[in-house]
């Protein structure tokens, strides 16, 4: 049985007899009811031609009323010149072509709505509406009773100048290449006229205007590489645009000098396509780099922007930028906190982890300081603000963040490497050639000098890496890894130290069941009694021994805060409790439970004590499990060539263990480190040498994410992390991060085999020039045949496939 | 063959238009989101043109 919504298989409880219409969740009736009701059916037939993964509806039934505030419409809200106001939020959900169908029909659905254009790329909508009409609010929760919850997107102001650079790549490309295709043109009448002589008048036509095109190229979409070329002589450090403008330069001085002296070859043809031809890799790799970074983006935009403030007694939900210190806010059970403050009132336990790294949730009581970032995993409390923004501790951290990403020096890329050496080969051959020559044919030596400078002008060595880099973000992103730049793949793939944050990285970051030992005829009680209480091993306990416990009976129980549970059933009385409560009440625990609490506690988890009738019936650990393919992950990374350490913000001792049960000795594992301190290490392991990765979760790593040769993201991050680190992984567990460095690593093998191909067309090319015997025929079949080999190369290897060994 | 005088210039102009009118459509956005106009495509239907 399918949803009759999402196409996904219905879940057995789920399943409605007799009726025709299923469903797998209630997201999916929601939309489902809501697009009969609209008449909106024709959503399907789009849906079932769309290609890609499906997924259930999801909608938060929330009140948008934030997206009405003063505060939220100085930031997100525009208004058009004909007085429509027009906002772009972010939509979670949108996939597929029914997605563009339903979400455009807005304003046949909403009156007041003027126009809604979908991005499919970047998965945000643009709306103008009449505010007079309707208030934004209500369209937002229109959006999400389609099953589209909305954010608001980043400001504008940066999505029109990523727009603007958009386009100024394109019409440089447009203007080179038309360039590059009439000089080629022309340049065919200059091959024929080698052949078979043509008037010296035409001749002249020819070389003419070729070389005012030329100029144009050179001066106008070739101006890049100029640049770039100049600012690596004034800073003394090699780069790729270097040799290649050495070449652009000394072709178009040449050619301009054959042209006016109305003899000898001219090169234009070859120069205008390289600007071309180089000018197209360059596009790509920023589309693909924007891609990766606009799909870490929406990752962190998808985090809740709102709080809710107390105002005269009355709860409202207002933008974060409408929270002032002196406020009081409410934060429920499940909600982030907002800004800094202080519990005025109510009691709850908070996961500090992406703030702190630690994995135990805090208690917190009236008085008690709490930070924004952090996550409420009890019930609810009531805060005053004294932080804001910029101002809390995960703002600062953020600071620090920008800080150490401005100061990381840039990794040295393989193309500039090489860039150095070819320059001075080539150029050392120039004067070679030229005091050769100048022996043999003194009025020759100039031209072969010149020409060996300008066919040796690197256009295939310029695109062998952008285009691999090109080819293998595209793989990776369609197994779940975003990277941000081709820089991070090349600092991959040199061995070096892997620094591992420990919660959420090398654990699963939430409280779950991780030993159970017991008679089975108390699960159904522990199971029916934990239900009833909102605490974090509670709630482990539940979702891991629910599935074996069978039919519930009905308990009375009584908590006694911070011991234990005593439950109470027909005809049976336990005690669910911490080891020392549970001895203290029945006289002592017995051995063989005792090894059980001892190989529980050793792990680095929390042990629960079941006793019936005066002896232990059950004993359960409570922890965060580290990931199933941690330990064959960490084994292959040290195949690979790297130091794997730990490097966490919690207890030392959690950290330890948690290591050794990876197999990591506690010599490489720091625990309690501050998220400065986390920086300094990663600071000294870059000192020793090597390639330091970072890779970590938390906002307390985001620091020594930006401050790594790449920081890599793992699923589930907070914003500050996502931010800052070059890699996002979206799956879970470490068996991705082998996955990158593998990908890493085929790719720097393409870069290499790449660069070799188009070096060897640069030998063939020099020894020609060297020779003499070249002339702008051979060379302008030698430059597209070269960069060619390369754009196949590239795009025909696997750099991000599955690996036939696994992890 | 002079000709060519006439037919130069006249390619040439052609190419400017050409670059010209592309820097048109870029600078008017047409080229910003290129995933959503071909999807947008499949969801229209005769009923929406006439309303």
């Amino acid at each position: 049985m399918n949803c009759t919504h999402c196409a996904l298989p219905v879940p057995r409880a789920a399943i409605e007899p007799g009726s025709v219409a299923q469903f797998c969740c209630q997201g999916c009736r929601t939309v489902h009811d809501f697009l009969r009701a609209h008449g909106l059916e024709r959503f399907y037939e789009l849906q079932a031609d769309a290609p890609g993964p499906r997924a259930p509806a999801h909608t938060t039934g929330g009140g948008y009323e934030h997206v009405d505030h003063p505060a939220f419409r100085e930031h997100h809200v525009s208004r058009t010149l004909d007085g429509l106001a027009w906002v772009e939020l972010c939509l979670e959900g949108l996939r597929c072509a029914a997605c563009v169908w339903v979400v455009e029909r807005l304003p046949a659905l909403q009156a007041g709505v003027v126009e809604a254009r979908v991005d499919l790329g970047r998965r945000t909508v643009r709306i103008a509406w009449d505010d007079r009409r309707v208030a934004l609010s209500r369209i937002a929760r229109l959006l999400d009773s389609l099953g589209y919850p909305s954010h608001p997107a980043r400001d504008s102001d940066r999505v029109e100048q990523q727009h603007r650079e958009h386009r100024r790549l394109l019409v440089r490309i447009a203007v080179a290449g038309a360039i590059a295709g009439n000089v080629m043109v022309m340049s065919f009448a200059l091959f024929g006229g080698m052949f078979t002589p043509m008037a010296r008048e035409f001749d002249a036509l020819f070389r003419w205007t070729s070389l005012g095109l030329a100029i144009v190229s050179l001066l106008g979409p070739g101006r890049e590489f100029l640049r770039g070329a100049l600012a690596a002589l004034r800073t003394r450090t090699a780069h790729m645009d270097l040799p290649v403008a050495i070449g652009l330069v000394a072709g178009v001085a040449w050619g301009a000098a054959n042209t006016i002296r109305g003899v000898g070859h001219t090169y234009f043809e070859s120069l205008t396509a390289v600007i071309f031809l180089l000018l197209v890799g360059r596009y790509l790799v920023y589309r693909r780099q924007r891609a990766a970074e606009d799909a870490v983006e929406l990752l962190f935009r998808v985090a809740p922007a709102t709080a809710r403030r107390i105002e005269d007694g009355a709860v409202r939900e207002v933008p974060l930028e409408a929270l002032a210190c002196g406020d009081r806010v409410e934060v429920r059970a499940g909600d982030s906190v907002p800004a800094d403050g202080t519990v005025v009132d109510g009691c709850s336990r908070f996961d500090l982890s992406l703030l702190t790294g630690e994995s135990a949730p805090r208690e917190v009581g009236p008085g008690q300081r709490v930070w924004a970032g952090t996550h409420n995993a009890g019930g609810r409390v009531e805060v005053l603000v004294e932080a804001t923004g910029t101002a809390t501790r995960a703002g600062r951290l953020m600071e620090l963040v920008e800080r150490f990403a401005r100061e990381r020096p840039p990794v040295v890329r393989i193309a500039d490497r090489i860039a150095h050496r070819f320059v001075l080969a080539v150029l050392g051959l120039a004067v070679v050639t030229a005091a050769a020559w100048w022996s043999i044919d003194p009025e020759r030596a100039l031209e072969h000098s010149i020409a060996l400078l300008i066919v040796t002008c690197p256009c295939a060595l310029g695109l062998a890496t952008p285009l691999a880099v090109v080819a293998a973000i595209g793989q990776a992103a369609r197994r779940g890894i975003l990277v941000k730049g081709g820089a991070a793949l090349e600092a991959l793939a040199a061995p070096g130290c892997i620094l591992l944050d420990k919660t959420g990285t090398l654990t699963c970051g939430s409280t779950r069941l991780v030993a159970w030992e017991g008679e089975p005829d108390v699960l159904p009680l522990v199971v029916a009694a934990e239900l009833q209480v909102a605490h974090p091993i509670a709630r482990a306990l539940v979702l891991g021994l629910r599935a074996d416990a069978g039919e519930l009976p009905s308990v009375q129980v009584a908590a006694v805060p911070g011991r234990g549970l005593e439950v109470r059933a027909p005809g049976r009385e336990i005690t669910i409790g911490s080891p020392a409560w549970i001895a203290e009440r029945i006289g002592a625990i017995p051995a063989p439970a005792l090894r059980t609490i001892e190989a529980v506690t050793a792990r680095g988890a929390t042990p629960v004590v079941v006793a019936s009738g005066g002896r232990v019936v059950g004993c359960a650990g409570v922890g965060d499990p580290v990931h199933a393919d941690a330990t064959p992950a960490i084994a292959a990374l040290r195949r690979l060539g790297f130091a794997v350490r730990v490097l966490s913000g919690d207890d030392p001792r959690a950290a330890t263990a948690v290591a050794r049960e990876v197999g990591i000795p506690s010599r490489s594992v720091e625990g309690g480190a501050s998220p400065e301190r986390k920086v300094d290490v990663v600071r000294r392991a870059r000192a020793d040498g090597g390639c330091v990765i970072m890779v970590g979760d938390g906002v307390n790593d985001a620091a020594a994410l930006a401050a790594a040769d790449v920081g890599v993201a793992v699923g589930g991050g907070a914003e500050a992390s996502l931010a800052a680190a070059d890699v996002y992984l979206r799956e879970p567990g470490l068996g991705p991060l082998v996955e990158l460095v593998r990908g890493a690593r085929r790719t720097m093998h393409v870069i290499r085999r790449n660069m070799r191909v188009s070096l060897v067309y640069n030998l063939i090319a020099a020894g020609l020039a060297v020779s003499g015997r070249i002339d702008p025929l051979l060379a302008s079949i030698l430059m597209p045949l070269s960069s060619l080999s390369v754009v196949t190369l590239s795009y025909r290897s696997r750099t991000f496939a599955p690996s036939e060994t696994g992890v | 063959m002079s000709v060519l005088y006439v037919l130069f210039p006249l390619a040439l102009g052609l190419a400017a238009v050409a670059v010209a009118a592309f820097y048109w459509a870029a600078r008017s956005g047409q080229f910003d989101d290129l995933e959503t106009p071909p999807v947008r495509l499949l969801g229209d239907d005769p009923d929406d043109e006439r309303g």
